[in-house]
């Protein structure tokens, strides 16, 4: 067990600095002119200007000098420390017309409170209906789950975003699109209102507001459904398979013949083994959810990070998708680990190894 | 030495049930009969594969149902934009006259008695005929979706074999390699580097097909390197070294080709969502000019109307079904190759 974590955090810096490797290099595409939203806010009007950035921030040193200098930032003749991106520095957003980290400061808890709500369906459902459907094999509720989970891993999040919009939003009014009405807005933006956790769900309450929890309620619920439906019918299906594989273990067989209830073998035998390669799907969920934000908070014009990168690409800003590329890989690195490790907590094979 | 055999065995051997061999089955051999069954056996499969045709045949017969305008910019194999009536931004509905520069009729209208184009499914902002773009996108599904699992796919074999072939630190830094690719959700990699290329190389479709294929062989590469490793070990490797095949012919000849199959599914199964991916990044605005033929492009279109979507839904229905029901019939198609070659699966009727 721990020689198993051990091994997994030796790895980890050798994956995380290829991966800032490989964003460095493709850095290396854009032209000068892109190039320089990583040190100043404009774009440089004439050669003399530009020479004197290529000189202010070592650009004409070697190649790993520069790779240096982006991760740790550099020291200019004023002495003032510029860019690194260890140092949370990752340049102007010419898009977003302000700092990249400032952005990322912004829109980041609305793309968290997002993503945490979109976990409880995706983990809930999945798994509730998954562990049902396999129990209740080739019955009813089996059919319509493997129904809806065929449906929902072929669904493209952006056309059930819009089809969720064109019923709910533009034809029923049900649901608003935004994060937030804009009397609501008006109140959290004042000083009186406390801003604890930046999520407006938890702050409201913190607050007192039912109101303004009840409004965020409502921009919620859409881009919640868009985002969890494609990762919990993957969900479904997993628990569902390896559900069926346990059921046909021995020790259910045993467990069966003892005379135990069902509700206990399913419960107490069946399903916690069943859930071990479920828990392996943790990473590749989180890697589902931050590519699903994307188009979710396009569509719902949710302000997170997903719909700021995306902007930013339209607009062909590829200093600021960087960044937010390289918030994300670090992101799921940090989830992948943590499954890991979960993992070797699971699973007695490797818990006891 | 058959005479030799003890009268009850032989009696044994003769009551055994005789597995008849077909004409079929001898000529596509045991493995791919086993495929072909298993497909025919399985309704949901059925259903995949008839969506697949379906879509097939569309993109074959793509000029015959929407016949090129003349005059069309454009390959003889995809014309390069979706014709359009006029350049007004309101989209209109399905069925509306077309009322300038309309294409050449196709045989099946004059077969319904009409003999004007129509927009069957209405037009988009800028007046793209909807049902033009749906059609002709079949062709740029297809191809996406083939040639970045195919590049995929060599690229995996060629990585993963290498991998398993040589093993040691060769082995280790390429799987490093490929857990460094892993490290990025897929779709914002994907973003970024069209991002980065569709400046230097030009808006189309190759920008984000090269943005896939860079962020999508990882898995074949493990996948491939797995099985190799696996089949590495059988009887029938060890023969083919004992009686003294040289190293490189047995991996060519032995190894890759029965460890490739478990690849060949996750490749049909990533069709759907390589195209999905494609059809994402061009609705965000990356990849395609606008006015290309293909489904994530038109989808995009929608974006300019969203609180009046109810009354323009068919710019989100049209498109979007097309591409579900795509998706659908290669997911279908590989859920059941999946059950078939599962190991665990052999034999249990299949």
């Amino acid at each position: 067990m721990v020689n198993y974590i051990i091994r997994r955090l030796l790895i980890l810096p050798i994956i995380l600095i290829g991966v800032t490797m490989l964003i460095f290099s493709m850095i290396q595409f854009l032209s000068p002119e892109e190039r320089s939203a990583l040190y100043v806010r404009d774009i440089p009007k004439n050669a003399a200007m530009m020479e004197d950035i290529i000189k202010r921030y070592g650009l004409d040193q070697p190649i790993y000098m520069q790779y240096w200098h982006w991760m740790v930032g550099s020291k200019d003749t004023t002495g003032a420390i510029t860019g690194g991106i260890l140092r949370g520095d990752f340049g102007y957003s010419r898009s977003g017309n302000r700092e990249i980290s400032a952005i990322i400061a912004d829109r980041f808890p609305a793309t968290v409170e997002l993503a945490l709500y979109a976990i409880i369906p995706i983990v809930g459902i999945g798994i509730w209906l998954g562990i049902a459907a396999a129990v209740n094999h080739n019955k009813l509720i089996d059919q319509v789950a493997r129904i809806l989970s065929i449906i929902g891993y072929s669904f493209p999040t952006f056309i059930l975003g819009l089809m969720l919009l064109m019923f709910f939003y533009a034809q029923l009014r049900w649901f608003p699109i935004g994060r937030l009405s804009e009397w609501a807005t008006a109140i959290v933006t004042q000083p009186s209102y406390h801003q604890y956790t930046r999520l407006v769900t938890v702050d409201a309450i913190l607050n007192g507001r039912l109101d303004i929890l009840w409004d965020a309620i409502r921009h919620l619920v859409l881009p919640v459904v868009t985002l969890s439906y494609v990762s919990w019918a993957v969900f479904l299906r997993v628990t569902r398979s390896s559900m069926l594989e346990t059921l046909r273990q021995d020790y259910v067989v045993t467990a069966r013949a003892k005379g135990l209830s069902e509700k206990n073998v399913v419960g107490k035998h069946a399903r916690p083994n069943a859930l071990i390669p479920v828990a392996t799907l943790g990473g590749l969920q989180v890697a589902g959810l931050l590519g699903g934000v994307v188009f979710t908070e396009t569509i719902f014009d949710y302000p997170g990070i997903g719909s700021a990168a995306a902007q930013a690409a339209a607009q062909l800003d590829v200093v600021t998708v960087l960044a937010f590329t390289l918030l994300t890989a670090f992101i799921l690195i940090l989830a992948n680990l943590v499954v890991d490790v979960l993992y070797g907590f699971l699973d007695p094979r490797v818990r006891l190894s | 030495m058959i005479e030799a055999l003890p009268a009850e065995i032989a009696k044994l051997a003769g009551e055994l049930p005789e597995r008849k061999i077909g004409r079929l089955e001898r000529i596509i051999g045991p493995e791919f009969y086993r495929i072909y069954k298993g497909i025919f056996r399985n309704s949901l499969s059925i259903a995949g594969l008839s969506l697949m045709t379906l879509f097939i045949v569309i993109a074959i017969i793509a000029p015959l149902i929407c016949p090129a305008p003349i005059n069309a910019r454009g390959s003889a194999f995809m014309i390069a934009q979706i014709p359009r009536d006029g350049f007004s931004s309101t989209p209109r509905g399905p069925g509306s006259a077309w009322t300038r520069t309309a294409p050449p009729l196709p045989f099946w209208m004059t077969i319904f008695g009409q003999t004007k184009w129509v927009h069957v499914f209405g037009t988009a902002s800028g007046q793209y005929d909807i049902f033009y773009g749906v059609i002709w996108g079949t062709r740029t599904a297809i191809f996406v979706g083939v040639i970045v699992v195919g590049i995929c796919v060599i690229i995996g074999i060629l990585i993963g074999s290498i991998s398993a072939y040589y093993g040691g630190w060769v082995d280790e830094v390429l799987m490093r390699i490929t857990e460094i690719f892993m490290a990025f959700p897929f779709i914002m990699a994907a973003l970024t580097l069209s991002a980065i290329l569709s400046p230097i190389i030009g808006r189309g479709i190759w920008a984000p097909v090269i943005a896939l294929v860079v962020f999508g062989w990882m898995g074949y590469a493990r996948l491939i390197r797995g099985d190799i490793l696996s089949v590495r070990e059988r009887e029938y490797v060890m023969a083919a070294r004992v009686v003294g095949v040289k190293d490189m012919r047995i991996l060519v000849r032995h190894i890759i080709p029965n460890a490739v199959y478990p690849s060949l599914v996750l490749a049909s199964m990533d069709i759907g969502s390589i195209v999905i991916s494609f059809a994402a990044l061009s609705f965000l605005g990356i990849g395609t000019e606008v006015g290309y033929p293909d489904w994530g492009q038109l989808i995009s279109f929608a974006r300019d109307w969203i609180p009046a979507l109810s009354t323009y839904w068919y710019i989100v229905v049209f498109p979007g079904i097309a591409l579900l029901m795509f998706t659908m019939g290669w997911n279908l198609m590989g859920d059941a190759l999946r059950d078939i070659m599962d190991p665990r699966m052999r034999g249990r009727g299949a």
